[in-house]
C-alpha cells in the first residue's frame, strides 16, 4: 500500500517537473540573446558617443520626445503630439501622461527640461552637443514643453530622436552609466563586464508592452567566435554579423534567417585634403579612378554593400548616382598623376581602424593604388589610436571609416573636420539647408551638395555598409535596416 | 634556512618594486587618450577635457605612480576608466575563468606526462620510448593556437561535442563550466605535457644512473621496485620545478588561447584594456600576473632549498 | 651516433631557410598583388598550393612568411646573444661581486615577467610591427644567454689552465674572450637553435593577434588569423601556414638535439 506521504512526494515531484518543463519551454519563447561585437563602455547614451551604447539602450531602456522608426522616419515617442509656430521658431510638445521611470518616479515636463538643459550645459559631456546648439530655451508651460530656437531648423524633430537626446530623470542621473534608469519598455537587470548585459521587461511601461520577458546582449568581438556561437545556438540573433563570408552557410541552414538591409553608414576612403600631394584635386581624382569598388565589396564584404559615388545613402530618395565620375580606370589614373606632375607616383599613409571593411578593404585598396604607382604604408590601429592620430591629430594621408550617422553630409561643411575640406560655397549651401523647411527645396539642396563634394573628389566614396544580420528562423520583428545605431527590440517576438 | 628565506624575501620585494616601476613607465608613455576614446568622434574638445579631469588623467606622472602603488599595497587596484568599476572586482571575476583554466590544463598536462614519462624511461630505447619521444617532439613544435583552431574545427563545428568557445559560467553548473574550458585546456596542455614528459623521462633516467640506484639494485630490488621506491621520489624535484613554472606560464600565457575561444579571462581583459587605452587596468593586471609568477618561483625555490640544503648557499 | 635527429632536422631547416632566402630575390608570384577574381583556387600547375582569399599565391605567401618568421627570430636571438653573452661572461668573471649580483638580479627581473604577455603589451602599446616584435622577443632572450654563459663560464673558471693564465697576469676580459668563449660555443649554438625555434613560435603568436609584421608583409601567424572565419570554406588556408610553423620549429628542435649530441660528448646523456 502506498503511504500518503509517498503520494504527496510523487505529486509534488510531478508538479515540480511540470513547472520546470513549462517554465523552460516558456523561457525559450520569451527570452532572446542578441550578439554584439563591441561592448559599450557604459550605458549612458547622453554622456558618451560609443555607438554600442545606443545599440543596447536605444528604444529599449530610454526614450526621447521623438524616435526613429525602422524605416528611418521620425515618430512620436514620449511626446504625444506637437505644434510648430509659423515662424518655425517655437515648438510645443505635449507629453503622454502616466509615464513612469524604471525607479517609479513619474515623467513630467520638468524632466524633459532637465534632460535638454543637461545636454546643452557648458560642462556637459554629451557627445552630440551640436544637436542642441540651435535651441535658445526650453521651458515648462503648464506641462507642455516649449522649445524656442535661435533659427528655424528643419532638423529639430530629427535631432530629438537621437539617442543623445533621450529623457532622463534628475533622481537617477548619477547612476546612468552603470545602472541606467529610463522610461523604456525594458528595464536594466544586470551587467557582467566583458560578457553580457541583461534587460528585463518593464511591467509598468506606459505604452504597448513588449512581447519579450528578457533580453540578453552578449559581446563577442571575434568573427570566428560569432559564427560558432550562432551555430551552436548560444545566440538567437546577431544583428550586425561581422563575418559576411559565413552568411552563405547560414542561408543554407533552415534554422536561420539572414536579414540583409541597409545602414546609414557611408564607407569612405577619407583623404586628408590638406596633406601634400593629396591637396591636389587631380591626385584625389587619380585615386578615385584607381579604385575598383566591386573588388572591394566582393573581397572585403563578400558581396554585401552598395557602391556609392558620393557621401549619401543610396536608399535615400534624394540620392544622386554619381558613381560614373569615379569609374575604375587605372590608365586614366596614371594619366592624371602625370598631369599632376607625379608620374613616378608618391608614398602616403593608410591608417585603418579595426572593422573588417577597413582592414580588408585597406589591403585591397593598397594593392589597387600600388598598381598606379601610389605606395601606401598601412597602419592597423585600435579605435583609441585612430581617434587620437587620425580624427583629432589629423596625422594621416588616407584612412577608411564608415560614417554611420544619418544625413551627415553636413560634415563636409566643417573645415576642421578630420579630412579638412574647406569650400565656402558648400558651407553656405549647408547653412541654407539647415534653415530650410520646404521638403522639395531641401531635396534640391541635398542633390547639389552631393555634386559638389563629388566634383571636388573630397574623399573616395566606396560603398554603403549593409546591415547583415543573422537570426533564428523563428525570431521575428528585428529591424532589417539600421537608420540609427540601435537594436530596437520593442517589436521582437518568437513565432511558434 | 632562515637566512636564505630572509634573503629571498628581500629579493622578492625588490623585484616587485622594480617591476612596478617598469610596468608603469612602459605603459604610461603610451600615446592614446582614454577620454577621447570613450567620447568618440563627434565629441568636443572641452567635453573631452572635462572627462580627463574626472578620470584623474591630469595629475602628474609621479603622483599617479605613487597613488597606484599605494593602492596596490592596500588591495585597491584602481578604477577602470572605461567601465567605472573597481579593477579588483574585474580581476576577481576574470580569475574565476583564468585560474580554473590554468589548473585544468596543468592537471591534464601532468596526467598525460607522468605515465608517459615514466613508461618511456622504464622502456628506454624501446619502441614505446621512441614513439613517446617522437610525439613529444611534435607536441612541442605545434603552435597551441593552431592546435586550438583544429580542435574547434573537429570537435565543435564538425562533431558539435563542444561549443566553439565562450564560458558557460559557474552559475550554469560545474559540469557545464568545465565543459566549456575543455577544448582550451587541451590546447594549452598539449605543448606543456610534451615538455613535462621529456623532463620527467630525462630526470628519471638521470636518477636511475646514480650510484644509490645501483646500490638499491645490488641490494636485490627489482628494476620496477627500484624505480618506484627511489627513482621517482628523487626525480620529482626538477619535475616539480617545471610544474611550478608551467603554472605561472599557463596563467599569463593563456592570453592567445583565451582570444581563440573568447573566454572572459585575464588575457582578454588585457587585450580589451590595451585597445581602449584603459591604462590602469593594464598596469594592475600585469602587476598581478607578475606577482603570481614571482611568487611561484619564490615558493619553488624555497621548496627546492628545503629539500636540498646544498642549494641554499649557492645559486 | 645520434644522426637520427640531426639529419631530418637539418633538412627541414635547410628547406625553410632556403625558401626564406630565395624569397628575397624571387617568388613565383607577387604577394602584394591582390586579385579578387582569382581567389580560393585549388592547387594547380600554376598555383602549386592554390590561392588565398585575396587571390594571392599560397606558395609565395608561405615563402615570404618564412622570411618574416626567420628574420624576426634570427635578429631577436642575435640581440639575446649580443647582449646576453657578454653580460654572462662578465658576471662569471666577477663571481660573487656586485656586478655579478646586479646582472643576476636583472636576469631574475626579466624572467619574472611573463614573456608572451609582455611582448603583447610592448607591441600593442608601442605599435605593432616586425621591429617591435623583434625587440620584445629579443629582450627575453638576453637573460637566457646571460644565465647560460654565466653558468658554463663559472665551471670553466675553476679549471687549472684558466687559473694559471690568471696568475700569469692575463686580463679577465682577455681570458673570457680567448679561453672561455670558444669552450662554451657549442653550448651556445645548441641553445641558439632552441631559442630560434621559440622565437618562431613567439613571432607566430604575435602575428596571430595582429601585433607582428603588418600588411602587406605576409606572416604565417597572420595567415592563420585571416583563415579562421574561412576554415570551413577553405581549410587549406588554415592547414598550410600551421604546418609550415610546425615543421620549421620541429626542424630546429631536431637540429638542436642532434647538434647537442654531436658537438659535445660531455653534454650527451644516455638517451
Amino acid at each position: 500500500m502506498i503511504k500518503l506521504g509517498q503520494r504527496k512526494k510523487q505529486l509534488s515531484r510531478a508538479l515540480f517537473l511540470a513547472a520546470f518543463v513549462a517554465t523552460s519551454l516558456q523561457a525559450a519563447k520569451t527570452d532572446v540573446t542578441i550578439g554584439m561585437q563591441l561592448e559599450p563602455p557604459n550605458l549612458d547614451p547622453t554622456g558618451g558617443a560609443a555607438a554600442a551604447i545606443d545599440e543596447v539602450v536605444y528604444a529599449n531602456l530610454f526614450e526621447g520626445l521623438t524616435r526613429f522608426g525602422s524605416d528611418g522616419s521620425v515618430l512620436p515617442a514620449l511626446a504625444k503630439s506637437w505644434t510648430i509656430s509659423d515662424d518655425g521658431l517655437t515648438y510645443a510638445f505635449t507629453l503622454h501622461s502616466g509615464v513612469t521611470f524604471h525607479d517609479g518616479t513619474t515623467l513630467d515636463a520638468d524632466d524633459v527640461i532637465f534632460s535638454l538643459d543637461r545636454a546643452m550645459a557648458e560642462d556637459s559631456t554629451n557627445a552630440q552637443k551640436q544637436l542642441f546648439a540651435n535651441i535658445k530655451s526650453v521651458k515648462n508651460v503648464f506641462d507642455v514643453v516649449i522649445i524656442v530656437l535661435n533659427n528655424p531648423d528643419g532638423n529639430l524633430l530629427f535631432n530629438l530622436a537621437w539617442g543623445d537626446a533621450v529623457i532622463v530623470a534628475p533622481e537617477s542621473v548619477d547612476l546612468l552609466a552603470t545602472a541606467p534608469v529610463g522610461t523604456g519598455p525594458f528595464k536594466f537587470k544586470n551587467w557582467v563586464q566583458g560578457d553580457q548585459i541583461v534587460l528585463e521587461k518593464n511591467a509598468e511601461y506606459w505604452g504597448e508592452p513588449v512581447k519579450l520577458e528578457q533580453a540578453t546582449f552578449k559581446f563577442i568581438s571575434e568573427p570566428t567566435a560569432a559564427f560558432a556561437a550562432m551555430m551552436a545556438g548560444d545566440l538567437d540573433a546577431f544583428p550586425a554579423f561581422p563575418a559576411p563570408e559565413n552568411l552563405p552557410q547560414f542561408e543554407a541552414d533552415p534554422r536561420f534567417n539572414v536579414i540583409v538591409g541597409s545602414t546609414e553608414g557611408e564607407t569612405i576612403l577619407s583623404t586628408n585634403n590638406l596633406q601634400e600631394p593629396l591637396d591636389n584635386v587631380l591626385v584625389r581624382q587619380a585615386i578615385a579612378h584607381a579604385i575598383d569598388r566591386s573588388a572591394i565589396i566582393d573581397g572585403a564584404m563578400y558581396g554585401y554593400g552598395t557602391p556609392i559615388g558620393t557621401h549619401f545613402a543610396p536608399h535615400n530618395p534624394a540620392y544622386v548616382d554619381l558613381t560614373g565620375k569615379s569609374e575604375y580606370d587605372p590608365e586614366k589614373s596614371k594619366a592624371l598623376l602625370e598631369e599632376a606632375g607625379l608620374a613616378d607616383g608618391f608614398t602616403t599613409t593608410l591608417k585603418l581602424p579595426p572593422p573588417a571593411y577597413a582592414r580588408r578593404g585597406g589591403e585591397i585598396i593598397a594593392s589597387q593604388l600600388r598598381a598606379v604607382g601610389i605606395n601606401v604604408e598601412i597602419s592597423n590601429l585600435e579605435w583609441a589610436q585612430w581617434l587620437e592620430q587620425v580624427f583629432k591629430g589629423k596625422d594621416f594621408g588616407l584612412t577608411i571609416v564608415s560614417h554611420t550617422e544619418p544625413m551627415d553630409i553636413g560634415i563636409y561643411a566643417k573645415p576642421d573636420y578630420y579630412f579638412q575640406y574647406d569650400n565656402a560655397d558648400f558651407q553656405a549651401l549647408i547653412e541654407s539647408f539647415n534653415v530650410e523647411t520646404d521638403t522639395e527645396k531641401r531635396t534640391q539642396m541635398m542633390q547639389e551638395a552631393q555634386n559638389i563634394i563629388t566634383d571636388d573628389y573630397v574623399n573616395g566614396y566606396l560603398f554603403q555598409l549593409a546591415k547583415t544580420g543573422v537570426a533564428s528562423a523563428k525570431l521575428k520583428g528585428l529591424w532589417e535596416n539600421s537608420p540609427t545605431q540601435a537594436n530596437d527590440l520593442t517589436g521582437v517576438y518568437w513565432e511558434d | 634556512m632562515l637566512r636564505y628565506l630572509f634573503k629571498r624575501t628581500l629579493i622578492l620585494l625588490a623585484t616587485l618594486i622594480v617591476a612596478s616601476l617598469v610596468v608603469f613607465v612602459t605603459i604610461e608613455v603610451v600615446p592614446g587618450d582614454p577620454a577621447s576614446y570613450m567620447l568618440g568622434m563627434n565629441a568636443e574638445e572641452d567635453t573631452v577635457a572635462a572627462l580627463r579631469i574626472e578620470l584623474g588623467l591630469d595629475k602628474s606622472r609621479p603622483a599617479r605612480y605613487l597613488s597606484w602603488v599605494t593602492g596596490l599595497l592596500t588591495g585597491d587596484f584602481g578604477t577602470s576608466y572605461t567601465y567605472r568599476t573597481p579593477v579588483a572586482e574585474m580581476v576577481a571575476d576574470r580569475m574565476w575563468v583564468s585560474l580554473p583554466l590554468a589548473i585544468f590544463a596543468l592537471l591534464l598536462s601532468t596526467l598525460i606526462a607522468f605515465p608517459a614519462g615514466v613508461y618511456a624511461a622504464s622502456r628506454r630505447g624501446g619502441i614505446t620510448d621512441t614513439i613517446v619521444m617522437a610525439l613529444t617532439q611534435l607536441g612541442v613544435a605545434i603552435p597551441n593556437f593552431w592546435f586550438a583552431m583544429l580542435l574547434v574545427l573537429l570537435f565543435a563545428i564538425k562533431l558539435s561535442w563542444f561549443s566553439a568557445g565562450g564560458f558557460a559560467g559557474w552559475d550554469a553548473g560545474f559540469f557545464q563550466a568545465v565543459k566549456s574550458l575543455t577544448l582550451p585546456a587541451i590546447a594549452l596542455a598539449l605543448p606543456q605535457a610534451s615538455i613535462l614528459t621529456r623532463v620527467m623521462r630525462s630526470s628519471l633516467l638521470d636518477v636511475m644512473n646514480e650510484d644509490f640506484m645501483r646500490t638499491a639494485r645490488a641490494k636485490g630490488l627489482s628494476r620496477r621496485q627500484a624505480l618506484w621506491k627511489h627513482a621517482l621520489r628523487n626525480a620529482m624535484v626538477p619535475v616539480l620545478t617545471i610544474i611550478g613554472l608551467q603554472f605561472s606560464f599557463l596563467l599569463a600565457g593563456a592570453i592567445i588561447i583565451e582570444n581563440v575561444f573568447y573566454l572572459p579571462g585575464l588575457g582578454r581583459l588585457i587585450f580589451q584594456s590595451i585597445a581602449s587605452r584603459d591604462l590602469i587596468v593594464v598596469e594592475s593586471v600585469v602587476m598581478i600576473l607578475v606577482l603570481a609568477v614571482v611568487l611561484v618561483t619564490f615558493l619553488v625555490d624555497l621548496a627546492y632549498a628545503w629539500v636540498d640544503p646544498r642549494l641554499r648557499s649557492s645559486r | 651516433m645520434k644522426l637520427r635527429s640531426l639529419l631530418p632536422g637539418f633538412f627541414l631547416v635547410l628547406l625553410f631557410f632556403s625558401a626564406a632566402l630565395i624569397s628575397y630575390i624571387w617568388t613565383p608570384f607577387d604577394v602584394t598583388l591582390i586579385d579578387i577574381k582569382a581567389r580560393f583556387q585549388a592547387p594547380s600547375a600554376t598555383h602549386w598550393l592554390g590561392t588565398d582569399h585575396y587571390g594571392r599565391d599560397m606558395f609565395s605567401m608561405l615563402m615570404v612568411g618564412a622570411r618574416t618568421s626567420i628574420a624576426v627570430a634570427f635578429v631577436a636571438v642575435g640581440i639575446g646573444m649580443l647582449f646576453g653573452i657578454p653580460l654572462g661572461l662578465a658576471a662569471a668573471a666577477n663571481s660573487g661581486r656586485f656586478i655579478d649580483e646586479t646582472i643576476m638580479r636583472g636576469n631574475d627581473l626579466v624572467f619574472a615577467f611573463p614573456a608572451l604577455l609582455i611582448a603583447i603589451m610592448i607591441t600593442a602599446v608601442y605599435g605593432p610591427g616586425a621591429l617591435n616584435a623583434i625587440i620584445a622577443i629579443g629582450i627575453f632572450n638576453i637573460p637566457v644567454f646571460a644565465r647560460l654563459s654565466r653558468g658554463a663560464a663559472l665551471s670553466l673558471w675553476k679549471r687549472d689552465y684558466i687559473l694559471a693564465a690568471r696568475a700569469a697576469g692575463k686580463g679577465v676580459a682577455r681570458i673570457s674572450f680567448e679561453h672561455i668563449m670558444p669552450n662554451i660555443t657549442n653550448l651556445l649554438i645548441v641553445q641558439g637553435t632552441i631559442q630560434f625555434s621559440l622565437g618562431i613560435l613567439a613571432e607566430a603568436g604575435l602575428s596571430f593577434v595582429g601585433l607582428g609584421a603588418q600588411p602587406p608583409t605576409p606572416s604565417w601567424g597572420r595567415m592563420l588569423a585571416d583563415s579562421q572565419t574561412l576554415i570551413m570554406m577553405e581549410p587549406r588556408l588554415a592547414v598550410l601556414p600551421g604546418l609550415a610553423i610546425l615543421l620549421t620549429v620541429l626542424g630546429l628542435n631536431l637540429l638542436g638535439d642532434g647538434l647537442r649530441d654531436w658537438l659535445d660528448p660531455r653534454l650527451r646523456h644516455e638517451r
